[in-house]
């Protein structure tokens, strides 16, 4: 199962982006970044690059739209990364 | 009864010194920002020496987050953030958190262009079909205002947070424009400033157009030369520095240290007419933005006991010095002190006017005025008409109290600022 792992690489690049006042011991799967995690919205095109370099992957505009949460995130990483198990 | 302002607040990041007591020191002990810089060298540019200041990994640290770091390729915004957020603090200022801006409170922090080398990895990446890996970090450096929006944020201002250009004359116009808003009531404080980039793309057009010189690329502290007969062009620099300006009730009740006050000033064009040009100053417009200012300022011609001119080390500092000369009516022994710091730290071009206001201004607690390390050999034409001992070689002591400060700049504008020592 690769989703932890997956999680913690996540929050390595999500951690720089959090405002002061938000604690990363807060983080979840479910977290979304703009509702819940409080990330300026121009900061996730840089997230997402980040995911795209970390990764050597490409997330389309559709894709972008639909990473509202750390668990999207993981989704489409584990989907990009790894074709075959994208049921998972 | 109209508003005094005076200055509560400076800061500088500066070729030969960052902050605001070691600029002091080094501006007295005459110590030199103009360095050879091996890139240009590599480059082929005529003038291989330039001013940029230094700045650590530590003072990056203090005043940039690491998210803030991240894609950070932007000297001017360095330079700016430093002296700006360091003219803060050094008012007395809070840098809070709170939810609210400070509605009275505003900035004017010029330059001429933004963060080349950010539009340069830009223009890199765009060029590649690589739009997309700009990532959200090219506009805000990249924008003339990305300075004082920058600081804005910081600083939570919420009266006006803008960016003046004026070419070389910008710094200081940034300090009349913000001492005009706070004397017509729209302001209880504005932190005013300007910022320069570094770096062959920001000094490459200068090199090209010959009006640097190139015969000093061994002796990097002898190549800017204000005043002197053997003066052969402007040395390209950089940095930036700020004035913190507010009013004189709002100061005393804070209790702030006052530097300076602000009497007035004015700024002006040649129109590029009788012998203005893009590049050249127009001398009858020149002597009017002298005597604008003094009109302004409530001061008469006699009263200026000393100038810091533009004085960049061409050709045209004889003629400034005529003009000064004209405007005030004043020759000879009868002329006031003038120097330059252009001497030691080159040309800032857009930060050169806040640089200079720094160091001008720091002259009144001391009680003397910097002297022009690279004057020995005086042009004639100037010691013919104001003398030599009014163009002090070393440090003099001297307890003054009015200075008038002017900046001209490309497109035939100019800029006049008066100084006065705080007497309550």
């Amino acid at each position: 199962m690769a989703q932890p792992k997956y999680f913690e690489e996540l929050l390595e690049i999500v951690k720089p982006y959090l405002p002061g006042d938000v604690d990363e011991a807060t983080i979840r799967p479910e977290s979304r970044f703009i509702d819940d995690l409080n990330i300026n919205s121009s900061h996730l095109v840089d997230i997402v690059l980040d995911v795209e370099d970390r990764y050597d992957i490409r997330l389309e505009d559709t894709e972008m739209e639909e990473m509202r949460s750390v668990a999207d995130a993981i989704h489409l990483v584990r989907t990009k990364v790894n074709p075959s198990q994208n049921q998972g | 009864m109209t508003r005094r302002v005076v200055i509560t607040g400076m800061g500088i990041c500066a070729p030969n010194a960052t902050g605001l007591d070691a600029f002091e020191q080094a501006m007295f002990e005459g110590v030199s920002g103009i360095r050879r810089v091996p890139l240009l060298q590599e480059l082929g540019f005529r003038c291989q020496v330039a001013g940029a200041p230094e700045v650590s990994e530590a003072t990056l640290n203090t005043y940039f987050t690491k998210l803030e770091q991240k894609s950070l390729n932007c000297s001017g915004l360095i330079y700016g953030t430093l002296a700006g957020i360091q003219a803060w603090k050094d008012a007395g200022l809070e840098l809070e958190n709170g939810t609210d801006p400070d509605w009275d409170t505003g900035i004017i922090f010029g330059t001429s262009v933004l963060g080349v080398d950010k539009f340069r990895e830009s223009i890199l990446r765009v060029d590649a079909g690589q739009v997309r890996r700009l990532g959200s970090t090219s506009v805000p450096q990249t924008m003339a205002s990305g300075i004082s929006a920058f600081l804005g944020g910081k600083l939570g201002c919420g009266n006006q947070v803008s960016t003046n250009s004026a070419a070389c004359s910008t710094g200081t116009e940034a300090i009349l424009l913000a001492y005009e808003r706070i004397k017509s009531g729209r302001a209880v404080r504005m932190l005013a400033g300007s910022c320069s980039d570094s770096g062959p793309y920001i000094w490459g057009g200068f090199d090209a157009m010959r009006v640097v010189p190139s015969q000093f690329n061994d002796t990097p502290e002898s190549a800017s030369r204000p005043m002197s007969a053997s003066a052969a062009g402007f040395v390209p620099s950089s940095g930036a520095g700020a004035l913190l300006l507010e009013t004189l009730d709002s100061a005393l009740e804070r209790k702030a240290p006052i530097y300076a006050e602000v009497l007035g000033g004015t700024v002006n064009c040649g129109g590029q007419r009788n012998g203005g040009s893009m590049t050249a100053s127009n001398s009858a417009a020149v002597r009017k933005c002298i005597r604008g200012a003094l009109l302004d300022a409530g001061v008469r011609p006699e009263s200026v006991d000393v100038i810091n001119g533009h004085l960049t080390a061409t050709a045209g500092d004889p003629a400034e010095i005529r003009n000064w000369s004209e405007a005030l009516g004043r020759k000879g022994a009868d002329f006031p002190y003038i120097n330059s710091f252009k001497d030691v730290l080159g040309h800032g071009l857009a930060a050169s006017g806040s640089m200079e206001c720094v160091a001008a201004v720091l002259q009144f607690r001391n009680n003397r005025l910097i002297g022009n390390r690279n004057s020995n050999d005086l042009h004639p034409e100037i010691e013919a008409l104001i003398g030599r001992d009014r163009v002090p070689a070393k440090n003099t002591s001297y307890n003054f109290n009015i200075l008038a400060k002017a900046s001209l700049g490309f497109g035939d504008v100019n800029a006049c600022v008066i100084f006065k020592r705080f007497n309550p």
